[in-house]
């Protein structure tokens, strides 16, 4: 196999599968997630949701509730209204005009989807709450719905806030190059119209928080399943008008969030009202059917998108046109979606001229926000299906077009101004190609075809590029969001030589403890399992911005390595100093400084440095440091996925039978933790692309609701993946790493959908609907016979 | 996720759950569980009591009794799955059984709670149906035995009254007939869109029951009756679908399902019948 490696090679735990630190706790259950926490005088929390899509709240009688005999208080929306000093938070505004509603924890004019919260009771046992919720009598006067983004647009279509008079939110674009001109020369011209169905996130461990308060003090613990405490805290710390040194915000073990956790909700605000109202600890456990409908959806836009092209199949241009179904509310990141994504739908290919235009629009749905990927799977699902679109019109291998098209040279500067820092996109191509045995299965399909099996069979490209790591903070403010893209990590040696590295990083899963003592224990020499990893904890650690968009390893992770760098900093100038010599004549390997046949260890430094007997002049005692990274530019991970499916073209059943992911993630800290975050990945790509679809009928109900509607697949869907890497080293990190949290999410759903149509190209199908169940194969398959 | 308030009883026998059940309209029986704690949960049935039949071990058997196997009403589908008495005299039943839910589904779920539930989606009813087994139900005036046909009345509808409990059920010895059941399921733990069971004996013809293709399991007669030889297979799957009734919902239309009901009759056929 051509595999290419990086250059950066660290000491003996960095590019092992050293074996997690995270495991034994979660899998003796001792791992202790909110639901777990209680404390002495708790109240629980229940909330009372709309039924309806749309209606207006014609009055709130909680009086039921108050009679129950476990029932210590509860409120309607307008009883709340005076704790919020601002709405919910939305952090992403993407234009100067974007129309951003009311978002109160309970709404009080009107609800406008189902789950959207009316009223909150409190009482004395779970079972209690929820028995008394249903005890609140509420009037409501039906309004018309309306779920689907483009028929909201439509005139006359219900308002979901009337106010604005529209429910458009926003419209943003992006251009670069000459896109008319590129158009109106093209000698073949692909137009195509995708559509990227609701998703729900589905983490398995609901949302919930505990918020303990201390009267005498104002201060306030909230304990929360969440991605953001960092963020939660500053956001929250505004919208209740709490000091935010009075707020401390702990994300104890949190179990999978895929972007849903990284949103400060309703319940949260709440949770911290009530307990600063009656004085004690409050608790709210999501239920499952809450998560569905009350937790952030995510994907919901129409695509258009068209590629200018020679007949060669050389493109030339990308212009791209999306609709989005915002949902009812603006969440924490919910209008800024797409823009992750907008630079991306010219995919990997060298084009001229680009245009790039996104309209967010409100319906009576669930607020969609960011899900894994976030912007980036909508645009590399729309560039790669239509390559392959092109391939089909011109007659040529979608191997071949991809081939020709592919941006060869690198540092690349993009036509829209961005700068891609690394890749080999032929290498990794090349190497899913022999890895798959790409032109046997064609040979193989071929014959199937001449036979006439019912049976069909397809192989499906996904050749994707993807920018993550969220930074760099100068861009995201030129952006309109609202926080910057750095992270913070300290390192403290402790003076019986273990080490503590407190991070502002977030994990929900990524393995930070594990791949992040990894770096430590390399760069100062100290054993794997004496370096322990603090997160999640306000308080405790620095201040830091969290963990989605890929961010944990390629921000946080080169702050850590950083701070690594600075304790060998002053550990070296305690060591010059013991050993009486030039810090210049110096060796240090392995955590041992060394000159002339003398040695100290970075232990030996530790110790001295607490005791601070015998310091350099004017040396601050202790073996501690910090560093605050701010990248320069995104990174920029990209690969090669082929699926290979079998269509039953009598019931329409798809079989994915082989899936091949071939990524270029840079250095591989952990190639256990790589494999697994891929493996997480495809499979929810997979899910998009056959399994899974939020699905609301006209008046606004989610028909699916539930585990056994709502269709996440599972192992017994799936083969087993065939992994391969190639690695071009990032050069905007010292440790030339590129973000694998969502690289399988992105690359995924098109190579999937790819290989099904071109197993149905004799049929004459060029597009299915996502999710491509049997039905719609059945039906595009009875379609195109007439 | 946290049911309404119920009352919960053991029964010791059938009997006392037939006296627990008294002349209450609101309680439910409960038996491995898997249809009626999610319904619980979800708040969707609220019984004033539930009548636990999980402890008794008597009415979990499979036991030869002549030309038939009795099967007791609270025996696992993994019991089903692995018994040797069903594996040789009536296959169908155990590999049926082997395809519901997954292996903690299975290791649960009873056949007896599984048919009462009334579930047009259940795999094990158009088995039985397809079968011509028999029920034993035991009630307050004692005890009557009801063909698997007539049992089902409609959506989570069946002959037992309130008082009613299901006991056993009885199945065919199949000898050498030939038998099929062919499903298509989105993912291997959901229920089946659409699923065909078949018997072929020799002497007596074809049976052939639908899952999911209408509020009951149903018997396919047209189907049943065009079926002479095995050159009849794609005409009688054809007309698998006439007596159907099926739902459109998120896994199907009922378009869909009648296509889909065709191809998989013929499957089951193809392989229900001898060669």
């Amino acid at each position: 196999l051509a595999t290419i490696t990086a250059d950066v090679t660290l000491g003996r735990f960095v590019g092992s599968p050293v074996g997690r630190k995270e495991d034994a706790a979660l899998l003796t259950g001792q791992a202790v997630y909110v639901d777990d926490i209680s404390l002495p005088g708790m109240l629980w929390m229940a909330l009372v949701r709309s039924p309806s899509a749309h209606a207006r709240i014609a009055a709130v009688d909680v009086s039921g509730a108050l009679a129950h005999r476990e029932v210590i208080a509860a409120f309607s929306g307008e009883h709340l209204l005076d704790e919020w000093q601002a709405s919910l938070p939305c952090a992403w505004l993407p234009t100067q005009d974007t129309k951003q509603p009311n978002h109160w924890p309970l709404t009080v004019d009107e609800a406008r989807y189902v789950g959207d919260g009316v009223a909150v009771v409190v009482a004395k046992t779970r079972e209690g709450a929820r028995d008394a919720a249903e005890l609140v009598r509420v009037e409501y006067e039906p309004l018309p719905a309306v779920v689907d983004p483009e028929a909201a647009l439509a005139d006359g279509a219900p308002l979901v806030h009337k106010e604005f008079g529209t429910n458009r939110c926003y419209t943003w674009s992006l251009s670069a190059g000459q896109v008319e001109e590129e158009f109106a020369r093209a000698e073949v011209i692909v137009k195509e119209r995708y559509r990227q169905q609701r998703l729900i996130p589905n983490a398995i461990e609901p949302r919930g928080v505990i918020v303990q308060p201390v009267p005498a003090t104002g201060e306030l613990t909230m304990w929360s399943s969440t991605q953001i405490p960092h963020i939660a805290r500053v956001t929250l710390s505004m919208m209740m008008g709490i000091p935010e040194t009075k707020l401390r915000v702990i994300a104890p073990q949190v179990g999978g969030g895929f972007g849903s956790k990284l949103n400060v909700y309703a319940e949260e605000a709440l949770a911290l009202a009530l307990a600063r109202r009656l004085g004690r600890p409050i608790k709210w456990i999501e239920t499952r059917t809450e998560g569905y409908l009350a937790t952030t959806h995510g994907r919901d836009v129409v695509q258009q998108i068209e590629l200018a092209a020679t007949s060669e199949a050389r493109i030339r241009a990308v212009r791209a046109r999306l609709t989005l179904g915002l949902g009812a509310y603006l969440q924490l990141i919910t209008a800024g979606v797409p823009l992750f994504g907008a630079w991306l739908y010219g995919g990997a290919y060298d084009i001229a001229a680009y245009d790039f235009e996104c309209s967010g629009v409100f319906t009576n749905a669930t607020p969609s926000d960011s899900y894994r990927g976030a912007g980036r799977p909508e645009a590399t699902y729309a560039i790669e299906r239509a390559v392959d679109a092109l391939a089909r019109k011109v007659g040529k291998d979608p191997v071949q077009v991809r081939r020709l098209n592919f941006i060869a040279e690198f540092p690349a500067n993009l036509v829209t101004g961005l700068t891609i820092d690394s890749g080999d996109y032929h290498a990794h191509l090349d190497a899913a190609v022999e890895m798959l045995g790409y032109e046997e299965l064609r040979r193989q399909q071929a014959e199937r075809r001449k036979r006439g099996d019912a049976t069909e069979l397809g192989v499906g490209l996904s050749t994707y590029i993807e920018m993550c790591g969220v930074a760099p903070s100068r861009m995201l403010g030129a952006l309109g969001f609202e926080s910057g893209g750095w992270e913070a990590a300290t390192i403290r040696f402790l003076p019986t030589g273990t080490v503590q590295v407190l991070v502002g990083t977030s994990p929900h899963g990524q393995s930070h403890a594990t791949t992040f003592s990894q770096i430590v224990a390399d760069r100062l020499g100290v054993a794997y399992d004496d370096v322990e990893v603090v997160h999640g904890d306000t308080t405790a650690t620095p201040l830091g911005l969290d963990t989605y968009g890929s961010r944990g390893l390629t921000v946080g992770g080169i702050a850590v390595y950083h701070a690594a760098e600075r304790i060998i900093e002053k550990a070296r100038r305690i060591a010059a100093h013991h050993l009486q010599v030039d810090e210049a004549q110096l060796h240090y390997e392995d955590g041992i400084f060394s000159a002339n046949g003398r040695t100290l260890t970075t232990k030996e430094v530790a110790l001295q440095a607490w005791a601070a007997h015998d310091l350099p002049d004017e040396m601050e005692p202790g073996l501690e440091a910090t560093y605050v990274f701010d990248p320069e530019n995104f990174s920029w991970p990209a690969g090669t996925h082929i699926a290979v499916v079998e269509v039953d073209t009598e019931t329409g059943e798809i079989d994915l039978v082989r899936y091949v992911a071939v990524d270029d993630v840079g250095t591989v800290i952990n190639p256990a933790v790589v494999e697994g975050q891929v493996h997480g990945g495809v499979t929810q790509g997979i899910g998009q692309a056959l399994f899974e679809e939020a699905v609301y009928d006209e008046d606004g109900d989610l028909v699916t609701g539930s585990m056994a509607s709502y269709m996440v697949p599972s192992a017994a869907e799936l083969p087993s993946f065939e992994l391969g890497q190639t690695a071009t080293s990032s050069p905007s990190n010292p440790l030339g790493v590129k973000g694998v949290g969502e690289t399988g999410t992105i690359a995924a759903t098109p190579a999937v959908i790819n290989a099904v149509v071109d197993a149905l190209s004799p049929y004459g199908v060029t597009n299915l609907e996502m999710p491509a169940t049997p039905e719609r194969v059945w039906r595009a398959m009875a379609a195109t016979r007439g | 996720m946290i049911p309404a308030p119920f009352d919960y009883e053991v029964a010791e026998s059938c009997e006392h759950a037939v006296e627990l059940l008294g002349d209450r309209q609101d309680a439910k029986l409960l038996a491995g569980g898997h249809s009626l704690i999610p319904l619980l949960r979800l708040r969707s049935v609220r019984p004033a009591v539930l009548v636990d039949l999980g402890r008794l071990e008597s009415l979990r058997y499979v036991r030869d009794v002549g030309g038939q196997l009795a099967i007791g009403a609270l025996t696992r589908h993994h019991d089903l799955q692995h018994d040797p008495l069903l594996q040789e005299h009536c296959p169908l039943v155990s590999y049926a059984a082997g395809v519901i839910g997954d292996p903690q589904v299975r290791h649960r779920g009873t056949i007896g709670g599984s048919l009462a539930h009334g579930d047009p989606a259940s795999d094990l009813s158009a088995v039985c149906v397809a079968l011509d087994a028999e029920f034993l139900v035991q009630g307050s005036h004692g005890k009557r035995t009801v063909a698997a046909d007539d049992f089902f009345r409609g959506a989570f509808e069946t002959d037992l009254g309130p008082q009613d409990v299901l006991t056993e059920v009885r199945v065919p010895k199949l000898g050498d007939a030939g038998w099929s059941y062919v499903r298509l399921t989105r993912r291997a733990q959901d229920w089946a869109t659409v699923g065909v069971a078949a018997v072929v004996r020799a002497s007596n013809g074809a049976a052939i029951a639908l899952t999911n293709m209408a509020p009951v399991p149903v018997r396919a007669r047209t189907a049943e009756q065009a079926l002479q030889t095995r050159d009849d297979v794609r005409s009688a799957a054809e007309a698998v679908a006439a007596e159907s009734d099926p739902p459109s919902d998120t896994k199907g239309s009922a378009e869909y399902r009648r296509h889909l009901a065709a191809v998989l009759a013929r499957r089951a056929l193809e392989e229900a019948l001898p060669p």
